[in-house]
């Protein structure tokens, strides 16, 4: 417990710092999207990684939750923080309704329903043009505020972004360590197991699935006013599949490990960037790689590296 | 106690049980034995809720159970071990004791989430409980021990530990001794014992009939899907077609 506590507080303030060097620049503004695709992959981790169900279909709750403030803010001209809260409850619902049904999959037929369910949203943020202006996307959308102070910086909206992720893994982090994480893996392991034991199964996957549709819906809202433009491909099939990399890169069932596999997801292309057009060649070598030599993820493939760096320290921990 | 009422089993074309019906009687082990393939862990799972009679009637304390879902039935009093030992494995032997006290506790996402005082309470007494069960079953120094890692033995007094925790009106066993050496087989049917006196029914289902004769007070003999014989160790023991399905014709 005091060792939980001492490394969420060494990252927190890890967090704090991290921009200082940056000086406002560049890097700044990726860290950011780090923040949120920290929280999407956080969101898929709890489902995937604890629960053990998949979604393919992370994106729909993203892009909801971002097209949702979006349209209330710039045609209906919600406030920016209830119009969040409002998004966020909304699609929450929605997930829990579509979680049901879909979740009495398993396995293929649950990647292929939630694969479906992604791409109908998708294809109605393309279609519904008067509300989200379709394919040419959403712009004007207002910089969120408190106050006299507006979020409308790079190193502003490091700190709102992360301030908002910081929370969502505080909160996971007590999530996962309770009775209710307890009840998920164990699911995980047996559900048959975990059913006889008394854990109702079948609810907990929906509780977990709209728990991560509304992290999902929160990180979306903030994209939007972050970007303050939006269109309907940053919601595509191919966003669900990145943070899936993300999760199993980082490590499954692992809250830090969502957050270093979306550090690493999302600065990688930036770092790729010298290769030019070879930098996808890079990144399927990379990925393939991890996977073979680090299966648990970098969370627990980065210990045992030093481990087998630093053998004296290793045999006394072996 | 637990009643089971003309059940019968279809896989398909296959019968798997047919016209079984007993009773568990309360404050009793009773012990299901019979041959490879005659039926036992399917009656066990039907039992369980794990998959639905396709005929007969399932009735725990006079409640016809037999539409309700496998958590439904552990609410209930209704518990089972597995035969081939279902840990979750990537848990510690604590957390699995843990995770068989949720019936007993309803912290939600919200409650644990944000920590909430009750659920901090709560969390610090299914932990002290859980550690009562470990020591129940004489484990208690393994507690940290990741469970997929633990020797057969040790796992199935750890399944009796975790199963223990719901605090069970009738607790099933699926051969509890398979697996186990003569020992371990000693101390497990005094645990069993100890089980009983702690006013839980038990009944199981064996091969070890030695397990069976010492400490089953009543015993119901299945044979390729149907009942062949009830009765006391001793009736059994003596009859002819028991004797028959066992050893075969002369």
């Amino acid at each position: 417990m005091k060792s939980d506590k001492l490394k969420f507080l060494i990252f927190f303030l890890l967090v704090v710092v991290a921009p200082l060097p940056l000086a406002g620049g560049y890097l700044v503004n990726v860290l950011i999207f780090v923040g949120i695709n920290g929280m999407l992959a956080l969101g898929l981790n709890l489902l995937l990684g604890y629960a053990g169900q998949i979604s393919l279909g992370q994106a729909a709750f993203f892009g909801l939750g971002a097209y949702g403030s979006g349209v209330l803010t710039t045609q209906f001209a919600m406030n920016p923080w209830l119009a969040m809260l409002v998004v966020a409850v909304c699609v929450a619902a929605f997930a829990f309704a579509v979680g049901f049904p879909v979740l009495r999959l398993k396995g293929h037929y649950l990647a292929m329903a939630t694969l479906g369910v992604g791409i109908i949203v998708h294809i109605a943020f393309n279609e519904t043009i008067d509300l989200t202006g379709g394919p040419s996307g959403l712009s004007g959308i207002p910089y969120l505020s408190i106050g006299s102070l507006v979020f409308d910086t790079d190193l502003k909206n490091y700190y709102l972004v992360w301030g908002f992720t910081l929370v969502a893994m505080l909160l996971s982090l007590n999530l996962v360590n309770s009775r209710v994480g307890r009840g998920l893996r164990a699911i995980h392991d047996s559900e048959v197991a975990a059913r006889v034991m008394g854990v109702n199964a079948r609810l907990m996957k929906v509780q977990v699935f709209t728990l991560s549709a509304f992290i999902s819906a929160i990180a979306g809202s903030l994209y939007c006013h972050v970007m303050t433009f939006i269109s309907p491909s940053s919601f595509g099939f191919h966003v669900s599949v990145e943070l899936l990399t993300m999760v199993v890169i980082g490590g499954l069932g692992s809250v830090y490990g969502s957050i270093l596999g979306a550090l690493l997801l999302t600065m990688l292309p930036e770092m790729l960037r010298a290769f030019q057009d070879y930098d996808i060649i890079f990144y399927g070598l990379l990925l393939v790689s991890m996977t073979i030599y680090m299966p648990g993820g970098l969370v627990r493939g980065i210990p045992l590296l030093f481990r087998y760096l630093i053998p004296s320290r290793g045999s006394q921990n072996a | 106690m637990l009643k089971l009422t003309d059940i019968g089993k279809r896989f398909g074309g296959l019968t798997a049980l047919e016209g079984i019906s007993f009773n568990v009687v309360k404050g009793s082990i009773t012990g299901i034995i019979g041959p490879n393939g005659a039926g036992k862990t399917t009656l066990f799972n039907i039992a369980t809720g794990i998959y639905p009679p396709s005929q007969g009637a399932v009735i725990l304390d006079g409640k016809d159970i037999s539409s309700l879902p496998s958590e439904k039935r552990a609410r209930l009093g209704l518990v089972r071990t597995f035969q081939n030992i279902e840990l979750f494995g990537k848990m510690t032997v604590l957390e699995n004791v843990m995770v068989g006290l949720h019936t007993q506790s309803g912290s939600g996402i919200f409650s644990c989430a944000f920590r909430m005082p009750w659920q901090m309470s709560e969390e610090r007494r299914i932990r002290a409980k859980a550690k009562e069960w470990l020591a129940f079953v004489g484990i208690p120094e393994l507690e940290d021990v990741e469970a997929g890692t633990l020797s057969f033995g040790k796992g199935r007094l750890l399944e009796i530990a975790r199963a223990m925790a719901l605090e069970p009106k009738l607790l099933l066993m699926d051969e509890p001794a398979a697996g186990l050496n003569s020992t371990e087989t000693a101390e497990l049917a005094e645990l069993i014992k100890k089980i009983r006196d702690l006013g839980v029914t038990v009944a199981l289902v064996e091969h070890d009939m030695d397990l069976v004769m010492d400490i089953c007070d009543a015993l119901v003999v299945l044979n390729l899907g149907t009942m062949l014989a009830e009765g006391t160790p001793r009736e059994i023991q003596d009859n002819q077609a028991v004797i028959t399905a066992y050893l075969g014709e002369e």
